[in-house]
This record gives structure tokens, sequence and C-alpha cells, in this order.
């Protein structure tokens, strides 16, 4: 560097204005127009991908069913102690805005609604609240809660009243603690689920370890073969390529039906075996509705997404390098182990990265090939925002798979290092 | 020193018709022989596609022969595989390993040996201070300009003491002053460590001046192997002529033959005297080859070959001015004038008589 440009003094241009502002002048009409031309895909970027998750986010958070469905009692019981029961002004308060759901029947604000709620949180629960605001308008003095409990004994419990006072709260944490196995119990302190509910974290783990078994399957097969095709010759390994390029133009439902005729147990794959005398015929091996099947077909989908990859940067690795280690003395092992190996760490990186993360979100194939045992985190999700219609849960599985992935990517930048990715 | 002893004892490296071929059509390498002593600087010279970098991958044994036989100490390695022959090997776009460190490259060589990391700390120093890179050793490859790179892909083929390096075109990439800089780093760990070389270039300079003997590699075959003397002086046939350095056509017919020297009959009717190298008797058509040098201008007249031609063009380079002329109808035709303050002035269109000694001119085979 020259002793001008490191002086203090600004270099200013003929008219006076300092030289930076100058250029930053004329560069801005340019930088506006060249912002412009990303409006298209910003714009799109925010209605497809930030305004959703930032509605997942807050879904997974806010829940207005209580406050919706009985306002005044929402508000009048947040000043319960949680001593003993509610008084038995709020409690009529309670009763009364039972009895003007129930009159008035609007979309998202019946008892219906609230009763599904709370039974989120008591399973069970529901015809408890159905029960009551049938005759809700029946009760006229008091005492209220002798009143209640004399329609249901279950009025009794005051872990309902807990619950309740926690419901009609619009945020809570409610859905994060069910997505992992947890909830409050009647002292509003968090443990864990019962035995029989505590389904997501061990869903959780299957997806991430089963991700990581296809990542590592696709990685050992990919590898070979991205080798062979950059050592071709160009006429030969693009025929090649054109091969592991033909399950992108099948449609994925044809490929996994196919798993489905390959696999079954009375498929392609079984009847093979049983006619070669391998397995009997009574033995036939289940390969498909559960983990395996899963893993299988994935592997075949994910595989070109390995392949590519190593298979650019495999590419750009001229044979010198193998010749001149060879040419030194090591043997063909150690040539590839020392020379070859490490520098395709940045397709392997980026292979493996974006195999596992499209397979820990994958929903299709394992919603198809998968059966009980080989379903993934997404297809719960998936099931909750179209079946059960709890979308504050799926949305709260939905954020933890996203914390998951940012975490393990994070681990994974530490490792490996993100500028050492190369994706072709 | 530039005669070759075929087969003798002395010989460390042995091509015996060594023959290639990559895809079963066309012979890459036809009827290859070629001695090389111990100790001995030689260069593989030729066109692109000659067949250079094949000759070095067999006798790396990277690329299998497709018959014939390569010794190495007189003991045939054509089923040795690479990393068995002990042979250094500088690389034409160096093949510097870019994941390792200049230091960590040097030493790899070594570690595969299972030296000590004493000793190859030592080596590694020892071999940068030849090259002249002493602080280098923990850059990367990338780090580094073209001719340091240049110089560690040297030092990683000497490091563990070769008695054989090859080089492709190890200085193509490089400007012209690094080159000629690298030449002479080159030319002196080559007498420094007495290890024989293998060089492969298409730059004729470069052969001449580093080399022991040169190889004229052309369409597989070697066209001359000596000395680079000999291969400027006393070309063999006309490729080679042509190849070398500048050199003059005028075509003929070789009238009388007497001793080594023949009178030969130019197209356009005038007799001149050239030196019999590459014709047979009379009849023959030849080509005879002059050096532009070797060319003198308004000659004495006891000169032997006296001819006439027009000057062309005058091109003033300083040290010498280049003449073009008209001569027998090669209007090609180049004559040096040394530019001394008594020359004679010079005029585009006039014509004038060139004459040289017979010696100088050399009868080869005809060029079309
Ligand atoms: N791996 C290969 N497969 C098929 N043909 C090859 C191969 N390598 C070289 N050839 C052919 O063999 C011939 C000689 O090639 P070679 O590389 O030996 O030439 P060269 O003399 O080194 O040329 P250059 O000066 O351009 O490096 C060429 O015609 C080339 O096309
Ligand atoms: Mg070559």
């Amino acid at each position: 560097m020259t002793d001008a440009a490191q002086s203090s003094d600004v270099l200013v241009a003929y008219d006076g204005t300092p030289l930076k502002q100058q250029l930053a002048k004329t560069t801005r009409r340019m930088k506006f127009r060249a912002l412009l031309l990303t409006m298209p895909l910003v714009l799109f970027i925010i209605v497809s991908f930030v305004l959703p998750i930032g509605d997942m986010l807050f879904r997974s958070l806010h829940n207005p069913t209580g406050s919706n469905v009985a306002p005044n009692f929402a508000e009048a019981i947040q000043k319960w102690d949680g001593e003993d029961y509610p008084s038995d002004d709020i409690i009529k308060i309670f009763v009364e805005d039972l009895a003007t759901a129930r009159k008035n029947r609007e979309v998202g604000k019946t008892v219906g609604n609230l009763a599904t709620r709370v039974n989120y949180e008591i399973p069970g629960s529901r015809s408890l609240f159905t029960k009551t605001a049938r005759r809700a308008g029946k009760i006229t003095e008091g005492p209220y809660l002798d009143a209640l409990i004399k329609i249901d004994k279950k009025w009794e419990n005051k872990n309902v009243w807990v619950t309740l006072k926690r419901v009609t709260r619009d945020y809570t944490l409610s859905f994060y603690l069910a997505a992992t196995d947890r909830k409050y119990d009647e002292n509003e302190s968090i443990v864990r689920a019962d035995e029989l509910y505590r389904i997501y974290l061990p869903i959780l783990w299957k997806t991430i370890w089963l991700s990581a078994l296809i990542t590592f399957l696709c990685f050992i097969i990919a590898y070979p073969v991205a080798y062979l095709l950059s050592t071709l010759p160009l006429r030969t390994s693009n025929l090649l390529m054109i091969l592991v390029l033909l399950p992108f133009w099948t449609s994925l439902l044809v490929r996994t039906s196919a798993w489905i005729a390959m696999l079954q147990k009375e498929g392609i794959l079984n009847n093979v075996f049983v006619y070669l005398g391998f397995i009997g015929d009574e033995h036939r091996i289940q390969m498909i509705y559960n983990a395996t099947g899963t893993v299988i077909s994935m592997v075949h989908i994910l595989l070109p997404f390995m392949i590519l990859p190593l298979y650019s940067v495999m590419k750009t690795i001229p044979p010198s390098y193998m010749r001149a280690a060879k040419s030194m003395g090591a043997s063909n092992f150690l040539a590839f182990r020392r020379v070859y190996f490490p520098q395709t760490i940045p397709g392997i990186a980026a292979g493996v990265l974006l195999v596992f993360i499209l397979a820990i979100g994958y929903y299709i194939t394992p919603a198809l090939v998968g059966g009980n045992d080989g379903l993934l985190i997404s297809n719960l999700i998936a099931n909750h925002i179209q079946r059960t219609l709890n979308w504050s849960l799926g949305a709260a599985l939905g954020t933890i798979l996203l914390v998951v992935v940012l975490v393990l990517y994070w681990i994974y930048n530490k490792l490996v290092g993100v500028d050492n990715l190369k994706f072709g | 020193m530039s005669t070759r002893s075929a087969g003798s004892d002395d010989s460390y490296v042995r091509f015996e018709n060594v023959q290639k071929s990559y895809d079963g059509e066309v012979l890459v390498v036809k009827d290859l022989n070629l001695d090389i002593r111990k100790g001995e600087f030689v260069t593989m010279l030729g066109p692109s596609g000659s067949g250079k970098t094949t000759c070095l991958m067999m006798l790396a044994g990277f690329e299998p022969a497709t018959h014939g036989e390569i010794f190495l100490n007189n003991r045939p390695i054509n089923a040795v595989p690479p990393n068995k022959r002990g042979i250094g090997m500088v690389f034409q776009n160096y093949a510097l390993f870019p994941h390792m460190t200049v230091a960590e490259n040097l030493a790899f060589p070594l570690q595969v040996r299972g030296m000590s990391k004493f000793e190859q700390e030592d080596r590694v120093k020892r071999v940068l201070e030849m090259v002249e890179l002493p602080q280098m050793g923990g850059r990367r490859p990338a780090q580094l300009s073209g001719g340091q790179q240049q110089r560690v892909a040297v030092a990683r083929a000497l490091v563990f003491e070769p008695d054989l390096v090859l080089m492709d075109e190890p200085l193509g990439a490089l400007d012209k002053q690094l080159r000629e800089q690298m030449q002479y780093e080159i030319k002196h760990i080559h007498e420094n460590l007495g290890v024989t070389v293998v060089y492969v270039t298409h730059d004729q300079t470069e052969a001449l001046t580093m080399s022991d003997r040169v190889a004229v590699f052309e369409d597989g075959v070697i066209q001359q192997l000596s000395s680079p003397q000999a291969l400027y002086e006393d070309p063999q046939n006309s490729f080679v002529a042509q190849f070398i350095g500048e050199n003059n056509k005028l075509n003929g017919t070789v009238e009388r033959v007497t001793k080594d020297i023949c009178d030969v009959k130019l197209d356009n009717g005038s007799m001149v005297k050239a030196q019999k190298v590459n014709v047979s008797g009379k009849g023959d058509r030849t080509t005879l080859s002059l050096r532009p040098e070797r060319v003198e201008l308004d000659p004495p007249k006891s000169h032997k070959n006296v001819i006439e031609g027009r000057i062309e063009e005058l091109i003033y380079l300083g040290d010498h001015i280049r003449v073009r002329m008209n001569v027998a109808g090669n209007d090609e035709f180049i004559v040096k004038v040394r530019n001394r303050s008594d020359r004679k002035p010079l005029a585009e269109g006039e014509t004038k008589t060139i004459g040289w000694a017979s010696e100088d001119c050399k009868a080869l085979d005809l060029v079309a």
C-alpha cells in the first residue's frame, strides 16, 4: 500500500467533496437498480417463507381459545391465587360465560372449542364441559361450586380449575411442553407426561437417528459412484449422470409405489428370495411399512443430492495429485487417504448437510411406506395440522424441528466450516 | 560426452523397442530406443502431441508400455508399480497438495518412507534452503507465487533423494524472466546433486541451454538424440534442422557426390556445394539447410558457393540486421548481417550476391 492511502487526510474529488462521498453518489443509482432486481425474490421470500415461519412461531405460543369462549371468566380467574378453590363470584362468572357461549354458538367460540383445549391438558375431560354447559342455564343461585359438583363430580378436582386458569391465558408454553412430552401438574410445576403419552421425543430422536443413518448410507453408496463418474471420459460419465438423475424425472409417488411393489411381503424381492431358497415361503421378510422401508426408499430418493456435490468436487481434482503421491512412494490406499480424500471433504460436507436436512423434514415417503414404526416427526406435524387440527401443537413441533436443524447446523459449522462447503 | 553407447552397462535408464498405443489404433510412441547415463540431463523436445509426456508416464509407471521393455539400473521395471520405482517427478501443473502446507508437502514422501519426525524436519529445512524458500514452510501452495510453487515442486521431487527425477514442462506456466532464472536454478541443482534428470519441454532454447543431450521427438519417433551443439550444427534431417533454430531452405537435385560433399543443382539452375548428410546419391531430390548467420552477403570472389538474390525486406534489430531475400525462388531466405560501423548500406529491391562455406550447407531429405 502506498503512503497516501494510509495517511489520514481524505482524498477529495475535483469539486472538493470527499472522494468516498462522490463515489457513493455515483454508485447509489446502480445499487438501487440492483436492489430492484432482487425485489420479486425478496417479496416472494417474505410472503412464502418469513411470514409463514413467523406465524408458526406465534401460533405455537399464542392460543386465545380460552379467552374467546369465556372472556369474563378469563379475566376474573387470573385473580385467584391457586389456594383452595376460586371464589364463588368467579365461578358464577364461569357459569354465565358457559351459558352465553352455548347460546351464541359463534364459530371458534363454542363450548366445544374450550372443551377441546382443556382436553389437550387433561385427556378425557371433554364431556365434562359439554355436559355442564347444557345445564348451566338452569343454575340460578349459589353456591355455584356445589351446583357444578352436583352436575359432575370432576369439578371437585382442583386441577380442573388450575388448568382453566392456565388455558384462559392467551400466551402459553403448554404446547412446547406437550411437544417435549411434559406437562404442568396441579401445582403449576413442569413434570414429565404419563408414560402412555410420551410419543414426541422418541419420534424426534428416531427422526434424527434415521436421518443420520440415511445420510451415512447415501454417503457410502454415493462416494464410489461419484468417483467413477469423475474419472470416466466425459461421454460415458454424461450418460451415467443421466441415470443418476433419472429418479428426478419420475414422480415421487410413482417411485415410492415402485418400492412398495418391490419390497412388500408378496413383492418382487421377497419372491426372488423365496425362489432362490434364501428364505422359506412362510418367513417372508417385512421390508416395507416399517423403518426399513423408510430408510431404503429415502436413501434411493436422496442419493442424487449426495452424488452431485461429490461429483462436482471430485471433477476438479486433477489425477496428477494421486500420481504425484504415488511417485513419492505412497501406496494406492495411502495416496487416497492422505491426498484424495481430504480434498473431497468440501463435497462430502455439502452432500451430508443437504441430505440430512432434507431427510429430517421428509414427509411423503415415510407417510407412504413407513407404517407405524417408520413415521418421522414431520408425519406427526402433518397429522396435527390436517387431522386433529391442534395447530398450536403442530407449530410447536415444527419450531422444535427448526431449532434442532439450526443447532445441528451450528455444530456442523463448528466442525466443518461452512465456507468449506461446495455444492457444485 | 555427446556420443551414445547403445545398450552399454553404464546406461541408467533404457527404453528398448518401446511402443505405446492408447486406443489400439494409433501408435503414440513408435519403437523408442533410448539410453540415459547416470547423472545425465536429457531433455525430450518436440511439438505438442509428439509423445513426450507419454514416454515420461511410462517411465514413471503411470502408463503401461504396449510393447517393449524399460530398464532402470539394468532392471526391467514394467511390472514395478509407480510407488516402488523411487522416481521423483515434477508435474506440469506442479500437483502440490492444496490441503497441506509447503512443509507438509515436502515431508510427505519422507513420512511415506517412515522417516523419524526429527529427520523429516531436518531434510525439509535443508531442501527449502536449497530452493531458497526457507521462510515459506508454513504457507499453503495457494499462497505462493508461480515461481515459488515451481521451486517447491522441484524440492518435493528431490527431498527423498531419488536417483532419477522426471520433469514434465515444469516451467511452462512461468513468464520469460522467471523461466530463465528457474532454468539456471534447476541446472544448478542438477550439477550439485548429480541426479539423473529427464526433462520435457517444447521450448528449444530451454532444451539447448539446460541439457547434456536432447532427444528431438516427432510423431512418436526420436528424430535425433545428441548434444545441443550437434543438434544445431549437424542436424540429421530436415525436421530437426527446421525445429531447432532458424533455418533457410533451398530445394534442388543432387548432381554429383564426392566423399562427403555433393554438388546440388538448385531448382533455378544454379549449382552449389553442400555437405552430404541425408541423401543417398546422384539424382536424389534434396532440401539444403543453411543457418542465417552462416550466410555472407557480398562474399569475396574466392567463395565456392556464390549465388544471387534480391533484397525483399530489411529489419533493423540493433545488434544485427535481418535481410529477407528472394534466393532461387525462395523469398523467405534470411541473412543476418552484423551491425558493424563499416557495414555497406543496403536497400530493398537491390540484387546482391551471397555465399557460404560448403560445410555450413547441409543436404538433407526433401521437404515438400
Ligand atoms: N490418456 C490418453 N488417452 C488417449 N490418448 C492420449 C492420452 N494421452 C495422450 N494421448 C495422445 O497421445 C499423443 C501424445 O500425447 P502426449 O501427451 O505424450 O504428447 P506431448 O508430447 O506430451 O504433447 P504436449 O507437448 O502437448 O504436452 C497425443 O496425440 C494425445 O492425443
Ligand atoms: Mg505433455
